[in-house]
């Protein structure tokens, strides 16, 4: 069964089309076939029933009364009305008003269940093949002969089965010709309809390798959803593709400078014969390598920003948790030992939707910032500000001057984030993060002569129960 | 296989005569063909005398040695309630059956007592003398008007009814008397002649009055009455069988055949294969003789197909433009010639033209 619906799952569109197609047609063709029978049949009834009512009338008005009798004379014209049917036995019977068989065939029976016989039709049987009768009254009131005689005249049935055969043929041809039409025209509906399929697929496949730029939208709705996906797919990769290369070039870059000032500090060492200088030296190099590998570690961990930014899942994040987390990582500690640092959270959560190693990221960038360059206390936090999501660090300095904030600012919409000095760096993952979740970064003064660094993120909708 | 000169067939026919008429319960006449110890035995019933037919059956018979046929001859009447007997009883009689009171057939087949056969003879036949595919007409033969050479001038001859009820109308003429024809209540073929005419044309309402006022002669039976005509006796006889008549003139040059120009009825005598036979394929063979070339030929050389309808015979003067021939229609609508009723009222009209002996 799993198999039989996976291969009706990679059925091609015009096989099921086809189908479809099919079986309408078959289901539409028997329905179409038994009302064409049943309305040949009904016409046939009807046409040889007047004339089975033809005849028996005239056979009706050809009975006179001669010396209180009966008499009668059958008309050849009511046989040769009959003979419309050509092939079919004639039966008829004249009943006298006292119920005896004046004439005709005693053989045909009147039906059983209807008393008072009326004119009229019924079925029968005629000499063990079936037959249709009609039975026409004639009232007599002559002095002598008073009632009624009936007339029957019956057939039987070839002529009308013929004939409604005849007509189920005929409407069984017209059904067969709008079948074939119905197949030409789901033959050139399918066509027209896969061509932009096969429009999109000649299109990608012709495509250079390295053409990340969106397919043309102008393609019917239903497809537009495919190409709109693939597009949003393409801009993803482009995305990536985009940081990597920076992230290459701009760790090339970073990482030339320090290299080679270690290297030149290392030759130094060795021309050095002064122990005292050699000292010195050291101490350099010792510095030098410490700020490559935190240099290292952040662009490390841009990467990760970057590559989480548009690959990880989304998760249901308390932002408290993330400064908390932060706090007591403790890495300021360790870095900056003379700074005080606060955590300053509340008690409702902060929920957001977003990663939380890169938010772990952004935030540790935020707060080295603040210990290199502000002043202390140092307070980290979480908040609900104005109906938004804030993570946050502050300091007691006055923060970059305003034309260190614009100047950052612009670069930061442009793009060209890493380019510059290692804080520039931590802004630029805080940036990135901010950007892969939808938010912003703020850089501001706060009313209380403080600088704030914050990330605003929109409040994740409340869980639903 | 029985062979017969021409003088014992004429002495047969004699004999038949004599026995024609009356109401005979049994068959009038049997005769079997071929091979005695045969394996298969073929009964036909026919109200056609066996002299006539006999050359047929001889054909048919050349090819088939091991094929014997019982031919029983019956008057039509009788024939009729056999076979209806036969079919209502459910009991196996006659393999074939041919008649030439074909209303009677019609009413036989529409009872249901023939069993259907297709061929490709019989689908080339004409409609109107195929019935149901049950009912077969086999033979031509119109009905003509005989009268004795010697004793009805030139002038006189008829050639058409009117020409008929001309000389019957002065009431001093020399034919009263002397016009005969089938007594129908006897005679089914006379009865279907007369029915016929009566659904023809009003002429015959007219013939009957004549032929009451001048107290023609109805009696019974083709030959009798041909024979009277050649011997004098009657002068001029209506409505017989063309094929007795012509067969009659080639022995005996004293009588003179008219095919009425008005028009001419043409009987086809009808075959059926009762639903019992027990040789119904060697039946059907006798059928599909009958109607191909070979069996055509046979029926001619018997005059049953009369040489008398086609434009190059011999008669002088007899050809008919085809119009005037009127075939009588193997069709549901004879049925009506054998209604009871109808039948009666018929009847009583023609005992009132002919008040009897």
């Amino acid at each position: 069964m799993p198999e039989l619906m996976r291969r009706l799952e990679m059925t091609s569109l015009t096989a099921r089309v086809a189908l479809g197609v099919a079986v309408l047609l078959v289901i539409g063709g028997v329905i179409v076939s038994i009302a064409a029978f049943a309305y040949g049949r009904e016409a046939a009834r009807s046409a040889f029933d007047r004339l089975l009512l033809g005849a028996a009338s005239d056979i009706a008005s050809a009975i006179t009364v001669q010396d209180g009798k009966p008499v009668i004379e059958l008309p050849v014209s009511a046989f040769e009305l009959l003979a419309f049917a050509p092939d079919d036995r004639i039966g008829y019977r004249i009943i006298g008003p006292d119920g005896t068989t004046l004439t005709g065939y005693e053989e045909i029976a009147l039906p059983e269940n209807r008393r008072d016989l009326r004119d009229g039709y019924f079925d029968g049987a005629f000499f063990g093949e079936p037959g249709r009768y009609a039975i026409v009254s004639r009232r007599f009131a002559e002095r002598t002969l008073n009632g009624t005689i009936r007339v029957i005249v019956g057939q039987t049935m070839l002529a009308r089965n013929s004939m409604a055969y005849d007509i189920t043929r005929k409407a069984l041809y017209v059904l067969a010709v709008s079948g074939l039409a119905m197949i030409l025209l789901a033959v050139v509906v399918v066509r027209s309809v896969l061509t932009p399929l096969e429009r999109i697929a000649g299109s990608l496949s012709a495509r250079d390798p390295h053409d990340l730029t969106p397919m043309d939208t102008a393609v019917p709705r239903e497809t537009a959803v495919m190409i709109n996906a693939l597009n949003g797919f393409m801009a993803r990769l482009d995305r990536q593709m985009n940081s990597m290369r920076h992230l290459i070039s701009d760790t090339a870059h970073q990482l030339r400078t320090p290299v080679a000032a270690l290297r030149a500090q290392a030759d130094l060492f060795s021309d050095e014969v002064d122990l005292s200088r050699k000292e010195k030296i050291v101490e350099r190099i010792q510095t030098r390598s410490a700020g490559l590998g935190r240099l290292l570690d952040q662009m490390l961990s841009q990467a990760l920003v970057i590559h989480r930014g548009d690959s990880a899942r989304r998760e249901r994040v308390d932002l408290r948790d993330i400064a908390l987390d932060v706090f007591e990582e403790g890495d300021h500690a360790v870095l900056n030992p003379e700074m005080d640092v606060v955590l300053d959270i509340g008690e409702n959560p902060v929920e957001v939707l977003a990663d939380a190693p890169s938010l772990k990221e952004a935030l540790k960038n935020l707060l080295s910032n603040a210990l290199k360059h502000g002043r202390a206390p140092v307070r980290i936090g979480a908040s609900l500000n104005d109906g938004k999501a804030v993570i946050w660090v502050e300091d007691a300095g006055e923060g970059p001057d305003r034309q260190t904030l614009d100047e950052l600012g612009s670069r930061f919409n442009r793009g060209g984030l890493a380019r510059q000095a290692s804080s520039g760096l931590g802004l630029a993952i805080a940036h990135s993060v901010a950007v892969s979740f939808d938010g912003e970064l703020v850089l501001e003064p706060t009313d209380r002569e403080q600088f704030r660094a914050a990330l605003l993120f929109e409040v994740a909708p409340a869980r639903t129960a | 296989m029985m062979t017969m000169t021409p003088s014992l067939r004429i002495l047969l026919a004699g004999i038949l005569v004599l026995l024609n008429c009356g109401p005979a319960a049994a068959q009038e006449m049997v005769a079997d063909f071929g091979p005695e110890d045969a394996g298969q035995v073929l009964v036909l019933r026919s109200t056609t005398d066996i002299a006539i037919f006999e050359p047929v059956v001889e054909t048919f018979l050349q090819t088939r040695p091991t094929v014997r046929l019982r031919y029983e001859q019956w008057g039509s009447n009788e024939l009729y309630r056999l076979s209806r007997r036969d079919c209502h009883s459910n009991q196996p009689g006659a393999d074939i059956v041919i008649s030439s009171a074909v209303h009677q057939m019609v009413q036989l087949v529409n009872e249901a007592c023939a069993s259907s056969y297709r061929s490709r003879l019989t689908e080339e036949l004409p409609g109107a003398l195929r019935w149901r595919n049950e009912l077969w007409g086999i033979t031509r033969e119109p009905a003509v008007m005989v009268y004795n050479r010697d004793l009805v001038p030139q002038g006189d001859i008829p050639q058409t009814r009117f020409d008929l009820l001309d000389l019957l109308r002065p009431s001093d003429t020399r034919y009263a008397g002397r016009v005969a024809t089938y007594d129908i209540e006897e005679s089914g073929l006379g009865y279907l002649f007369a029915f016929a005419d009566a659904q023809e044309a009003s002429t015959f309402g007219a013939l009957q009055e004549s032929f009451g006022r001048t107290r023609a002669i109805s009696t019974c039976c083709s030959a009798d009455i041909i024979r009277g005509v050649a011997e004098g006796q009657y002068l001029i006889a209506y409505n017989v069988l063309g094929s007795y008549a012509q067969g009659y003139q080639q022995q005996d040059e004293r009588i003179g055949i008219v095919l009425p120009s008005d028009y001419t009825l043409v009987l086809s005598r009808a075959l059926m294969i009762p639903k019992e036979a027990r040789q119904k394929p060697l039946a059907e063979a006798f059928l599909d003789f009958l109607l191909s070339p070979e069996g055509t030929l046979a029926l001619r050389t018997a005059l049953l197909i009369s040489p008398l309808l086609e434009a190059e015979d011999g008669n002088e003067g007899e050809s008919l433009s085809s119009t005037a021939l009127r075939p009588i229609g193997l069709s549901p609508a004879l049925m009506v010639a054998l209604d009871g009723l109808t039948r009666e009222t018929f009847l009583r009209r023609w005992r009132a033209t002919f008040p009897g002996p």
